[in-house]
């Protein structure tokens, strides 16, 4: 299957204000893969999943997703092919109860009551927060409420999950929990993330980012062990690997 | 349950009064979560309950005292089941008495008229009057808190938009409440970052306070862009989607139909009257 294919090519971002955000990205990432998008402070890593979704047109370049164009046509399309996970879950979850806003994306697509209850049921089900399904988003805990922003966007059921620092903010025990959650997903996988550790135990392919260009693109084993390259980009080895 | 915690822990001095409201309203909100046989109501059910209470109560003669003692038992009972704290209802009522207070102050200098009570026992028309509005007053603003304090917002949400109101105005009504709280809280770390470095009395000054609400409008003007962002990435075109929720249980029928019997017989027939006579003839 080739049509959970994310290909950037030559894509390049400034904004409004200037800043070159992008500068000629070009990457493949094929159907299942999971990617960790890794780099230092400010490098583009948000920039960069913001133009899986069509919210930013690259200002050059093409993104393909599933083998559809982004355009300002195509943009709805493929923002049912991609689900986001922001790193801030309160951004995430606006509406006033935890089913409304898991419900939210499936009654966007026109789905009817039964069969979005379906949905809700299940994606709550399969991050455990079935029971928080009443429940305000401002009474939950911040892990309760990074598994109900990842419950909000599976509920659409997207071929792509993006996910921004999805571990920020969480306690170990809720981190360990999404990194199990996460490796059984088979959608494809992209995760911008600091937490390198997560992104060895999920990921098997790793690109750098520096200053909004790739400057590494490998399997997770090459450039997570890839001292130099590393702190080159304000980064470190994971810790899992600094023990031995 | 944090809420409920921290507002019973006393702040302690004024630095901490913003800190106060902010646990205050997610206490009020903490309440209306329970689960109760008032909590579990139809929202309109009691809407109009509680609109029809308030029209009877406001109905009454300006000198009417004694008909409108039996009125307390509607929201002794909504506390009761719901499991509302009466102090914290009490607290509220004494808060905003003042108010009250001052509409019927001055009726005993103005309204000197004389009416006798018991046999032999007179006292000013106005006085008589000032303790109808101080009933009156009560009775209305403790059923309209325990409505707000037995129906979570979401719900009222709900029911306004099966009424017909337009959904933009009901989602901006249902975001106001998503975010009141999260603005609160990033209010409330602003505060406590300025305090803890201002020592005292500097740093207290308008201008600073003038900063911190321009910091406010810039971080929830970038908020609402990435909550935008997020409504879009999960299909939004325009349309909030609804949920039909709700749906009128004979309970709720009940409910209304009982509390408008009791309504239409306090207000109609004098009760306490009869039931006095009636104890009279016991004793005599």
């Amino acid at each position: 299957m080739s049509h959970h294919i994310v290909e950037f090519k030559n894509v390049s971002f400034c904004y409004p204000d200037g800043t070159k955000a992008l500068r000629d990205i070009s990457f493949r990432i094929t159907h299942g893969e999971s990617v960790g998008i890794i780099g230092a402070n400010g490098a583009g890593k948000s920039t960069l999943l913001m133009h899986m979704n069509g919210y930013l047109m690259p200002t050059s370049g093409t993104v393909n997703i599933g083998d559809i164009y982004l355009t300002r046509q195509t943009r709805q399309e493929i923002r049912r092919k991609v689900g986001i996970v922001f790193q801030n879950p309160d951004d995430q979850l606006f509406m006033p109860t935890v089913y409304e806003d898991v419900a939210f994306g499936p009654l966007n697509l026109g789905m009817d009551e039964n069969a979005v209850r379906e949905r809700v049921e299940y994606a709550l089900n399969l991050v455990s927060g079935l029971e928080l399904q009443n429940k305000p988003p401002h009474h939950l805990s911040s892990g309760q409420k990074s598994a109900v922003a990842i419950a909000a966007v599976i509920a659409v059921e997207p071929d792509i999950l993006a996910m921004d620092e999805p571990a920020a903010n969480l306690d170990p025990k809720s981190r360990r929990l999404l990194i199990n959650l996460l490796k059984t997903f088979e959608h494809s996988k992209i995760i911008a993330s600091h937490d390198l550790d997560l992104i060895m135990d999920v990921c098997h392919r790793c690109i750098v980012i520096k200053e909004g260009a790739v400057v590494a693109d490998g399997p997770v084993s090459e450039i997570l062990t890839d001292k130099k390259l590393l702190e080159e980009n304000n980064l470190e080895l994971p810790l899992s690997l600094q023990r031995n | 349950m944090i809420f409920k915690h921290l507002s019973k822990r006393m702040l302690p001095d004024e630095i901490m009064t913003f800190d106060e409201k902010y646990y205050n309203i997610g206490f009020i909100d903490q309440l209306s979560y329970k689960d109760t046989f008032v909590h579990r109501l139809d929202p309109r059910a009691k809407l109009i309950a509680t609109l029809l209470f308030l029209f009877t109560v406001i109905s009454f003669s300006k000198y009417e005292l004694t008909a409108l003692l039996p009125f307390f038992l509607y929201p002794a009972l909504l506390m009761t089941i719901g499991e509302i704290p009466f102090m914290f209802i009490f607290k509220k009522i004494v808060l905003v008495s003042p108010f009250a207070v001052f509409i019927g102050i001055f009726n005993p200098f103005l309204d000197s008229g004389q009416v006798s009570i018991f046999q032999g026992l007179t006292i000013s028309a106005g006085w008589l009057s000032f303790f109808s509005i101080m009933i009156k007053f009560t009775l209305t603003v403790s059923t309209a808190l325990l409505l707000i304090a037995t129906t979570s917002f979401p719900n009222v949400c709900h029911s306004l938009r099966q009424w017909g109101l337009p959904s933009l105005f009901v989602s901006q009504l249902s975001f106001l409440y998503r975010y009141i709280f999260v603005l609160m809280e990033e209010a409330m770390r602003i505060i406590r970052a300025r305090n803890m470095r201002s020592y005292g009395k500097r740093g207290k000054g308008i201008r600073i306070f003038v900063r911190i609400v321009g910091i406010l409008f810039v971080r929830t003007v970038e908020r609402a862009e990435r909550i935008y962002f997020a409504m879009l990435s999960r299909g939004f075109q325009g349309d909030m989607p609804s949920l039909k929720r709700f749906h009128i249980k004979t309970g709720d029928v009940i409910f209304v139909v009982s509390v408008a019997v009791f309504l239409y017989v306090f207000r109609f027939y004098p009760a306490t009257q009869i039931l006095g006579r009636y104890v009279q003839g016991v004793f005599s």
